[in-house]
């Protein structure tokens, strides 16, 4: 049989993705590089390989490396993450943002940080178990002898706004604390160390191994429950497995960030855009993808209006939008 | 392979949908189940593709209990082709016929050689050779949905369960979908299960017709048994006059009023 046709878009997709993690690897240098001080690329790799306690020893080693380190991950996760729901509830709109997911991570962490500001080293663990405890929600809403994506959708919904009001009462009546929660708002990287490494890298880790190992339960679950239940899969046992696992990225990457909006949602579809719908080949796009978006929105936070740095929040949806409404228009899908 | 349903009844909260339905299906038969919209024939078909789990009874294919064996392995045996299915725009007819040997790959698998022999043979079977590199999106309807069914034909199985498979499609591409389906049966000794809304069709190209009407089986039997003046008025709604079709060897009626 003549299979070269197929081998020919195989190898494309292959060379894309090569592609993807070239840049991917030009953004993590950019962003090592750029900031209140530049740093040439040469200065940076002595500064990695030696010992010598210098002025670019001491900001790369504590404070670009691990900054560029989270960037990446956080990117990664919220991409994974946006990419599995999409996937599960065969619907574009799906992300961790638009489900409930990350609203419910802040609510929890932003309890934690202004009535319970003692217990700050306790944030992260809120924000994962305010993801979780909002995705179990969410089902709970939207069960009915099993849970379809719609429902899922239209329960996650109610349930963001629901707790993002949760997050204004805290808000409104803390006036004096708001100050000091925008960076987690917005979604920001300025104070990140070493420290945030650690907590995000074994969750990045987790999900990176899950892409390897289920991109064909995925392209099944697109086809219909109907016909993936004909296939031999087991829709809702599937659906809710991998819900967790993406409400665990998208919380970790919360933990870390704070509400970083419209990663998980538009990194996702961008991705998709290029490399097509197949499972196999875009969620192991997806990681360098979305760790690339991060990084450079983080590095352009830096050096925009250097030495002020801005959230990286804010940059995200700024250029994020017009881009992607821009592909979108391009290819005339909608 | 056979099916044999016992005592199947199934209910959603409290509105009982099937009431105590039995029957069985020989090995390389086709059975057509027919009723009224809302008589549960649906029902039926998700409950026989393991959509719906029985509130009492058992479903037997072969020898194993549909709801106690591990799914996959059902899989292996029964295809199901159900009426609402999804395609991404950028899938290839080869593409989505590959997903029907996801039931036979281990874990993580990827296509061997004979995954992709067997995908090549169901593209044959189906006459989609011409077609393997195009978009599923870009087909006209009966050419989508021969896309599925050669799908199906690549998790080969022994039964094939199709739930409303021309609905929405013109009538030449009725009747081809129908013809391929007979010629799967004829040629592979598929047990063929379908619903259909053409009693005509369901005579022409059924061994034996299932009539469910108000969550019961009233009728099981060789086209000529089952089509009477009193069942098309009694479960229809319908005054008809029945003729011979001497060229199908099947009966044909022309509806006359309600």
């Amino acid at each position: 049989m003549d299979y070269d046709n197929a081998k020919g878009k195989g190898i494309t997709k292959g060379l894309i993705l090569i592609v993807f993690v070239c840049i991917n690897v030009i953004s993590f240098l950019m962003s090592m590089s750029n900031g209140a001080v530049n740093i040439s690329y040469k200065e940076i790799i002595e500064a990695l390989f030696s010992s010598e306690s210098t002025v670019n020893y001491q900001i790369i080693w504590n404070v670009r490396l691990p900054r560029t380190i989270v960037a990446s991950l956080v990117g990664t996760c919220l991409a994974l993450s946006g990419a599995i729901l999409q996937g599960i509830m065969r619907n574009p709109l799906a992300g961790p943002n638009t489900i409930g997911v990350s609203s419910g991570a802040g609510l929890l962490t932003l309890t934690v940080l202004i009535l319970f500001p003692d217990f700050y080293n306790l944030a992260p663990l809120g924000a994962f178990f305010g993801a979780l405890l909002a995705t179990l929600f969410i089902y709970f809403l939207a069960w009915k002898g099993g849970a379809s994506p719609m429902r899922l959708i239209l329960a996650g919904v109610a349930v963001s706004s629901l707790l993002g009001a949760g997050n204004n009462i805290i808000m409104t009546f803390y006036p004096d604390k708001v100050s000091g929660v925008i960076g987690f708002m917005v979604g920001g990287l300025s104070a990140v160390n070493w420290k945030h490494v650690s907590m995000i890298w074994p969750y990045a880790l987790i999900g990176i191994a899950l892409v390897l190992l289920i991109p064909n339960k995925l392209n099944i679950l697109m086809l219909g429950d109907e016909v993936a239940i004909g296939l031999g899969v087991h829709v809702e046992r599937t659906r809710f497995f991998f819900i967790i696992i993406s409400s665990l990225l998208a919380g970790a990457a919360v933990s870390v960030v704070g509400l970083l909006g419209f990663v998980g949602l538009i990194v996702p579809h961008t991705t998709r855009i290029f490399i097509g719908s197949d499972y196999r080949y875009l969620l192991p796009a997806t990681i360098f993808t979305g760790s690339t978006t991060v990084l450079l929105c983080d590095t352009l936070a830096r050096v925009l209006f250097a030495p002020i740095e801005i959230p990286v929040g804010i940059i995200m949806s700024a250029l994020g939008a017009p881009f992607f409404l821009y592909l979108l228009r391009r290819k005339g899908e909608y | 392979m056979d099916i044999k349903v016992d005592n199947l009844s199934i209910s959603y909260s409290d509105n009982e949908v099937l009431r105590d339905i039995s029957f069985h299906i020989k090995t390389g038969e086709i059975v057509t189940i027919i009723g009224p919209n809302g008589s549960g024939k649906s029902t039926l078909v998700k409950a026989l593709s393991r959509c719906l789990k029985p509130t009492k009874g058992n479903i037997f294919l072969g020898k194993d209990n549909i709801s106690r064996i591990n799914t996959r392995e059902i899989a292996k045996k029964l295809a199901v082709l159900p009426q609402i299915k999804n395609v991404s725009s950028d899938i290839s007819v080869e593409e989505l016929v590959s997903y029907g040997r996801y039931p036979h790959l281990s874990f993580g698998g990827r296509l061997t050689k004979e995954d992709n022999e067997i995908v090549a043979w169901a593209i044959e079977k189906t006459r989609l050779a011409d077609f393997r590199k195009r978009l599923v999106h870009t087909l006209s309807g009966g050419e989508r949905q021969r896309a599925w069914i050669a799908m199906s034909l690549a998790q080969k199985p022994q039964v094939f369960i199709l739930d409303e498979p021309t609905t929405y499609l013109d009538i030449s591409y009725q009747l081809e979908v129908l013809e391929l389906v007979k010629e799967l049966n004829c040629t592979l000794g598929l047990t063929v299960i379908m619903v259909l809304h053409d009693l005509n069709q369901a005579c022409r190209y059924s061994d034996r017709i299932m009539v469910i009407n108000k969550g019961k089986l009233c009728e099981f039997d060789t086209p000529d048994r089952v089509i009477k003046k009193s069942l098309l008025r009694n479960v229809f709604n319908i005054d008809a006059d029945i003729y011979s079709d001497e060229t199908n060897e099947c009966p044909y009626f022309i509806p006359k009023k309600i």
